[in-house]
């Protein structure tokens, strides 16, 4: 592990933890619902990481599983009106993980009969089909989305807004980055790795390449489709607009943009992705002219990300 | 590390210290107003009309308010409802806002709305009219400047019904709004309907195939919706097909006074219903629209309109509180009087706490100086409530 | 019948079009190994300098020649200042580059012609119908934009096929670096194809103006058309663009022209009407997996090395 790296992390996550009580004692309400959407969305990066980072592959369609999340939720709420066992958290996260990992898994493993290119862009079309299904469904809204009708319950505790949901995200977020620093670690991410590196050589040694790119695929999905759960229940909507494709960018952005391939790099990148948005668009509406240039610069000059800058070469 | 990852530190560093500066906010004294609308992307004119007719009024009052001083603060949604609620959740919680105005889109209003109610602000729609919030969904504090998106194709309706035209081809894009207007347009129309079309949304640029079916259909007349830029671009397409002059056109919503200077030449003479014009002649609109344009030199549009009138009545509603802003039930009931001069003349809301209101028939005419406008011709309905208004269950 | 007939006549018109677009991304994709997400930027480009001459001129054809010169002047700058230094990244880093350039030109472009959209009229001379054959009507400018795709396809096959550059560039294509060890210049040879795909691209969007509006945005509208057309295609392969953008211009028009008819028999009219237009969106990303599933390399394979 790097060491800079993971001081960083530890200063970030430090911080996250400082926010809550920060934006009480300081009236900055806002502060927590920035910081709980830099959770989020950095759950979902970790996700996107274990394919695009760990397996090299071009994946440009994650945004399409958190929204099954999220529509999982958004669903299950209007369907029970709030009330019963579909109201229940200990149903919806499974539901939405199950279902996320299964059509994750099905994405996966017909995409991966693609290389390079044609991958990205199968991954993305199956990402497309997922957006004009949710535009399709005009019982939830079509088009325009909808209101969540009740937030996800999990007995008494209610996962809607405010500093419970908050820090439930930083859990979720911390058991995430848990899970993928293990996994780079084990065999299973060695595989990944390696393959990554020189597919031939890992199936001469007889290794079935596919299945684990496949189950990687399917965690991948799985932890995107969490985070699509919090993020319904955080915005209290649901929406097809959330899942095109220019949100998968978005998302596979901030992987690069943190470091890919490493543990720390989707939390670094997602930090980094919503303050610059926030820092930038404070200034002026024509934000947008600086930050395009900034991240061809970065891709220029820290081709590692922001994990690549901290320490070069080294294991990250 | 190195010195690019002290650089890069470094940036971080400014980062951090700019967003920490920017959640300071606007928080001063007064009267704090949110306006969240489109200022980038392909919609940009809209939402830079609405905003610059906000200033305009803001001038007019001399930037304050029942005597207490106005901050305002701009906000892009991008036209992303997630985008919008994220700009509302940041009116609301930095710069704790009163009011929040704009929300050009239905998708963006119905993901934002809530936050701002549930923060303890008031939402004035200055253009989204969904039939949620008019009907079961509306709530006491929401207000609109604007229509409920059925009202003005249902004034077209019966604009073709007193002109006994039947036979017609119904065209408009597949999303909540183009659905709502066609079942507008249908609640009043009584002829027969040749087809019903919907394209896709919103990125069908080419309408080609439809253009060759409403031909092959020979329908007596074609109803569509387009908005915006893509009512330009189904008019050109339209003319280049040759169908203009041969089959009757009417719309609703696709030529306003942002797209009218683009595409006069194809329109002129066509009819559209709505329930302002730059041509309505009453001394709040003679003021708005001769100050509108000589400020910015162009004709304001029907989306600036309803900003200028939700500014006038947010100050009519700080007036008429004497400035106490803190109880909501005053607040509320200062706004449902509508004590404004509003640039479409007479006023009020209905229980919905959406407008009822005169529409008009207007004309494309070529005017004075070369240029393209739409001349008033005739009052279809007068003070007209929403259909979706009798499911609202609030007591006025 | 004849309106199956125009309706295959807007089919491969869009098509056209699409082929415009998609040929100089594939040459850029299939010589360079280079995802280039800004080549919708170009097109959008396009038709703001053919709006912006055009006016200037008086005239849509010098118009459109000056706009064509400036488009490929901004792709040659492009190619120098950023695009040159990305060749030899992963493609995942091209993506995020380009990202950024997407937005830099979308705002760019807002600052200086301003937010609201703008429109062209299509020459004098255009702006008639023509009659096919008996009551087969098409708008002759539609006819135009078929025949100047047609004969940009030929000249670029002709280019390809033909020509010392087209020999150059189709050994680069196949392998780089035997190329480069036999002395082709790769430097300027990845500048020319650069350009010529800035230029191809630019011509999409001159041509496109008088049918759309001119806005912000307009490039990522045709922008994954044009990705699926290349991978339809085959990476790199010229030939298999030209027949994969026919291909989905056909699949786009008809669907749309037939699709909810069809499902009108099987389906009540309420969930025809709220399933096929969705349908009919889905319906190219749905036959581009079907294809790939099929032909994982695409219909014309070829030995680049962006497959790999």
């Amino acid at each position: 592990m790097n060491r800079a790296a993971a001081l960083l992390a530890a200063a970030l996550l430090a911080a996250m933890i400082a926010a809550a009580p920060a934006a009480i004692v300081l009236d900055q309400p806002y502060l927590l619902f920035l910081f709980q959407q830099i959770a989020i969305l950095a759950i979902a990066a970790v996700g996107l990481n274990l394919v695009l980072g760990y397996a090299g592959l071009p994946a440009f369609g994650h945004a399409a599983f958190v929204g099954i999340g999220a529509y999982t939720v958004g669903i299950a709420a209007a369907e029970s009106g709030g009330t019963g066992l579909l109201a229940s958290g200990w149903v919806q996260v499974p539901l939405a993980a199950v279902l996320a990992a299964t059509i994750g898994a099905l994405i996966g493993s017909v995409s991966l009969r693609t290389r390079g290119v044609a991958f990205l862009m199968i991954t993305l079309a199956f990402g497309q089909m997922l957006y004009y299904g949710a535009v399709s469904l005009e019982r939830y809204g079509g088009d325009d989305g909808m209101n969540l009708v009740a937030p996800t319950q999990f007995g008494t505790f209610a996962l809607s807004r405010g500093l419970g949901a908050y820090v439930a995200a930083l859990i979720v977020l911390l058991v995430a980055l848990y899970v993928s620093f293990r996994l780079s670690r084990s065999p299973f991410g060695a595989v990944l790795r390696g393959a990554a590196a020189n597919e031939r050589r890992m199936l001469a040694v007889g290794v079935s390449v596919f299945r684990y790119r496949v189950t990687a695929f399917a965690l991948s999905g799985a932890l995107c489709g969490i985070a699509g759960v919090l993020a319904a229940n955080h915005s209290g909507f649901v929406s097809p607009a959330s899942m095109g494709w220019t949100r998968s960018v978005e998302l596979a952005v901030m992987v690069l943009l943190g470091g890919a391939g490493t543990t720390f790099g989707p939390l670094f990148g997602a930090a980094a992705f919503v303050l610059l948005e926030e820092a930038l668009s404070g200034v002026s509406e024509h934000w947008r002219i600086v930050f395009g240039p900034l991240l061809l610069l970065i891709v220029i000059a820290a081709p590692g990300g922001i994990a690549g800058l901290l320490g070069r070469g080294r294991n990250g | 590390m190195n010195i690019r990852a002290l650089a890069g530190l470094a940036v971080l560093a400014v980062i951090l210290a700019a967003v920490i500066f920017n959640l300071t906010g606007n928080k001063g004294d007064g009267v704090r107003i949110g306006m969240v609308t489109t200022l980038t992307g392909g919609a940009a004119a809209i939402g830079n009309d609405m905003r610059d007719a906000f200033e305009l009024a803001l001038d007019h009052m001399g930037r304050s308010m029942g005597g207490q001083p106005v901050t305002v603060t701009y906000e892009d949604d991008a036209q992303n409802p997630d985008m919008g609620l994220q700009k509302t959740e940041r009116l609301m919680q930095r710069d704790k806002v009163q009011f929040v105005t704009g929300y050009i889109w239905s998708n963006v209003l119905l993901a934002s709305y809530r936050a701002a109610t549930e923060a303890g602000a008031f939402v004035i729609s200055a253009n989204a009219g969904p039939s949620e919030l008019a009907g079961a969904q509306c709530t006491p504090n929401f207000f609109s400047t604007s229509w409920q998106n059925d009202q003005t194709p249902m004034a077209m309706g019966e604009v073709m019904n007193r002109r006994n035209v039947s036979n017609v081809y119904v065209l408009a894009p597949n999303y909540a709004a183009g659905r709502n207007m066609v079942s507008g347009f249908k609640r009043t129309f009584k002829g027969s309907i040749a087809a019903e079309e919907y394209t896709q949304w919103p990125d069908q640029i080419d309408f080609a195939a439809e253009l060759a079916k409403i031909r092959a259909a020979n329908p007596s007349a074609v109803w569509f919706f387009f908005p915006g830029n893509y009512g330009t671009q189904f008019f050109k397409q339209y003319a280049q097909a040759g169908l203009l002059g041969q089959i009757p056109l009417y719309s609703s919503f696709s030529i306003d006074d942002l797209n009218l200077p683009q595409i006069g030449d194809l329109v002129a003479g066509a009819q559209l219903t709505q329930h302002w014009g730059a041509a309505l002649d009453n001394p709040a609109n003679r003021k708005f629209v001769d100050d509108f344009r000589k400020k910015y030199g162009r004709t304001p549009s029907f989306y600036a309109a309803q900003a200028y009138d939700s500014a006038m009545l947010i100050k009519s509603a700080v007036e008429g509180t004497r400035g106490d802003l803190t109880n909501h039930d005053t607040v509320r009931a200062a706004l449902e009087k509508a004590n404004f001069e509003s640039v479409r003349g007479t006023f009020r809301f209905g229980r919905n706490h959406f407008p009822v209101q005169d529409f008009y028939l207007f004309e494309v005419v070529r005017g004075a100086n070369n240029a393209y406008a739409l001349k008033l011709n005739e009052r279809i309905y007068t003070a007209h409530t929403d259909p979706y208004a009798a499911n609202c269950a609030m007591a006025h | 019948m004849i309106l199956f007939v125009e309706q295959l006549l807007n089919g491969l018109q869009f098509g056209v079009l699409l082929f415009l677009l998609s040929a100089g991304l594939t040459l850029i994709f299939g010589v360079m190994g280079m995802v280039n997400l800004a080549h919708g930027s170009l097109y959008m480009l396009g038709a703001y300098f053919a709006v912006m001459f055009t006016e200037l001129t008086g005239s849509f054809v010098l118009g459109a020649g000056a706009a064509l010169i400036a488009t490929t002047a901004v792709g040659v700058i492009l190619e120098v200042i950023a695009i040159r230094g990305l060749y030899d990244r992963p493609h995942l880093e091209q993506v995020l580059a380009t990202f950024g350039l997407i937005l830099f030109f979308n705002e760019g472009a807002r600052l200086v012609w301003g937010p609201a959209g703008l429109s062209l009229a299509p020459p004098e001379f255009l702006s008639g119908q023509v009659t096919l054959l008996p009551g087969i009507v098409y708008p002759a400018y539609r006819l135009a934009v078929l025949v100047a795709g047609i004969a940009s396809a030929a000249a670029l096959y002709l280019l390809v096929a033909r020509t010392r550059a087209g020999m150059l560039l189709r050994a680069a294509a196949a392998n780089r670096r035997m190329a480069e060890a036999l002395g082709v210049n790769s430097r300027l040879l990845f500048l020319g194809v650069f350009a010529l795909g800035a230029a191809l691209s630019g011509l999409a969007g001159i041509l496109a103006a008088p049918l759309l509006t001119v806005r912000v945005g307009m490039g990522e509208e045709v922008l994954l058309l044009a990705f699926v057309v290349v991978v339809i295609g085959g990476i790199g392969s010229v030939r298999g663009a030209l027949v994969a953008a026919l291909i989905v211009g056909l699949i786009d028009t008809l669907g749309r022209a037939y699709l909810p008819g069809l499902l009108r028999t099987v389906f009540t009219g309420q969930i025809a009407d709220a399933v096929g237009p969705a349908l009919a969106s889905m319906l190219i990303y749905v036959s581009m997996v079907v294809i790939l599933v099929v032909r994982p390399r695409g219909l014309f394979p070829t030995q680049s090395r962006a497959d790999g």
